[in-house]
């Protein structure tokens, strides 16, 4: 009935009714000025959200399977909403010092939000499309945010032509599969493949594959990443590296399981290779880099090789691992950012990482914050980013794929390094003058509580804060 | 007869041309734009032929949105690129290097 599949999706639809009313209010009345309130509002409004999808039960399809409600679509949700609002609050005191808050950034945002939620629900590869498209074409907009800068605008031309290239791939896999599959639901092409699978198909799930590998910037389709990370304003970056990698991420396993998950053998070789290439890459690429933001895209390529890895077991524990590697990733890359916004000399935003000499002797507890932001990137036990590799690890080991853990340690180990750097830096770097100026208190807020779930999760009562029994909740209503 | 694997070759032939017009361009923005826009071309003769091979509408609606997608994303497109052109004073693709990865 439409006004139960209208109940489905009522949370997109509010998002979207919002985004537009808030687009006239802003227009009609006092357009910039109106920026900080609906920064506040946008993510108000996100969380309010997440709270309201995280009571929903069961399993629910809509507008005849294109659109999913279930356990998985609302992990990832609530991810994207949190994480997202996250990086919303801590955007507005930066761009609002800078002169870049603009009304259209909140808002942009909360269209691309709409569009991740129809990406993580998508059951038909029409919906999926129409979401991957409204997710990306507001990320080209706000990659370009800051029109006066030349790097920015250059980065958001890069994304936009690469962006639509690997749009243009997906397409093309989802034209082929809908040849040769006869119909557009996954469900559907499920069922088609379940007496073997046809060439044309196989031509279709590797083009679609290329596409989203394009999207969650993994190698060998990374190489827009570290320009457009480096290029758009900082806050922009934040949200790059957090909200759109969970979407593209749980696309991803939605297609390879629920469209695909008859023909498991044949992708697993695909995304276990990407993974491979994606961990060394960034790795061993990101050695040579000294702007922190250009590190974290390399650092953030290496994480979505992590990830695939879970992927690539094809198992309800492999999706389970690689959700609960994405929700310590954000969690990680929200720390990491809240950092990094603050990083200023004089007023001035750096980027450079030698500025961060000796900043342990200037301030301690920021360097502090650092330390435990980069040791839990690089995976050190007892941080929250080492519980990430091991479940991607066991995943890919219970699978068979020995080979492909041993390969996750030694990238991670290679990665280790460049992180590691960055807390000598920090700690026995010699005297420069380096950064200056104090941390703004919503940043040391979230600086603050990342470092504290990174640091207390393994505690026996807190358990990982039960995303592992969320996590497994959702992969199982995934993969069956 | 003109049959399904004819309408097939000839989408391969024009998304491989978009591809190489992305890759090989070393001239004009533009030009990649116009590949960017062959390509999904392509795709959609390939959604109308298996459309009206299997008898089902879903190719050609499907068809439709991305001919939707298509207008609204080359509009955002010239949008940056005009945006570019106002900081660099030019649009060829050699000049698109601030950033070196």
């Amino acid at each position: 009935m439409i006004s139960a599949d209208i109940q489905t999706v009522m949370p997109e639809i509010i998002l979207a009714v919002y985004a537009m009313l808030a687009l006239f209010a802003a227009v009609y009345t006092t357009k910039d000025k109106m920026a900080p309130l609906l920064t506040w509002l946008t993510s108000g409004l996100f969380v309010v959200l997440a709270f309201w999808i995280s009571g929903g039960h069961g399993t629910v399809t809509a507008f005849d399977g294109m659109y999913n409600n279930d356990g998985f679509s609302r992990f990832a949700k609530v991810l994207i909403l949190l994480s997202t609002a996250a990086v919303l609050l801590m955007s507005e005191g930066y761009m609002q010092r800078r002169g870049l808050l603009r009304f259209e950034y909140p808002i942009l945002v909360a269209l691309s939000v709409v569009g991740m939620m129809v990406m993580v629900s998508a059951g038909d590869l029409m919906a999926l499309y129409m979401g991957l498209e409204l997710q990306s074409l507001a990320l080209y907009v706000v990659a370009s945010l800051r029109r006066d800068s030349l790097k920015s605008t250059e980065a958001g031309l890069k994304y936009f032509v690469l962006g639509a290239l690997s749009s243009g791939l997906l397409l093309y896999g989802a034209s082929l599969t809908y040849g040769f599959a006869g119909t557009t639901l996954f469900s559907g092409i499920m069922a088609s493949t379940a007496d073997g699978v046809s060439l044309g198909m196989l031509f279709g799930v590797v083009f679609m594959l290329a596409g989203f590998a394009f999207k969650i910037s993994a190698a060998p389709f990374h190489m827009w990443t570290p320009d457009v990370y480096e290029g758009s304003p900082t806050p922009v970056t934040a949200f790059f590296a957090t909200a759109p990698k969970v979407a593209a991420m749980a696309l991803f396993a939605r297609v390879v399981h629920d469209a695909f998950g008859g023909i498991v053998s044949e992708w697993q070789q695909i995304v276990a290779f990407l993974a491979v290439i994606s961990m060394f890459l960034g790795a061993i690429a990101a050695i040579g880099q000294r702007d922190i933001k250009r590190l974290m895209a390399y650092s953030s390529i290496a994480h979505m090789g992590f990830a695939l890895m879970g992927l690539a077991a094809g198992t309800v524990f492999g999706v389970q691992a690689m959700l609960i590697y994405m929700a310590i990733y954000v969690t990680m890359n929200v720390g990491t950012f809240a950092f990094i916004l603050s990083m200023e000399k004089d007023g001035r935003p750096v980027t450079d990482i030698r500025s961060l000499k000796s900043l342990s002797k200037k301030q301690p507890l920021r360097a502090l914050v650092l330390l435990i932001m980069m040791f839990s990137l690089a995976g050190v036990p007892p941080m929250l980013g080492f519980f990430g590799k091991f479940y991607v690890l066991r995943a890919a080991f219970d699978a068979g794929l020995g080979w492909l853990a041993i390969a996750g340690v030694v990238a991670s180990v290679i990665g280790a390094f460049y992180y590691l750097r960055i807390v000598y830096y920090v700690y026995f770097g010699e005297d420069t003058d380096g950064l200056n100026g104090k941390m703004p208190k919503v940043l040391w807020f979230f600086a603050v509580a990342t470092s504290a779930i990174v640091l207390l999760a393994w505690v026996p009562g807190i358990n990982l804060f039960g995303i592992e029994t969320a996590a497994e909740a959702a992969a199982q209503t995934l993969v069956n | 007869m003109i049959g399904l694997e004819h309408y097939l070759s000839v989408a391969a032939a024009l998304f491989v041309i978009g591809i190489f017009g992305l890759f090989l361009n070393r001239k004009n923005v533009i030009i990649l734009l116009m590949s960017i826009e062959l390509m999904l071309l392509a795709v959609n003769i390939n959604f109308v032929a298996f459309s009206s091979y299997l008898g089902d509408m879903v190719g050609q609606v499907f068809t439709l949105f991305v001919l939707t997608v298509a207008a609204a994303e080359a509009a955002i497109g010239l949008a940056i690129l005009v945006c570019f052109f106002r900081n660099r004073g030019t649009i060829d693709v050699e000049d698109v290097n601030v950033m070196k990865g």
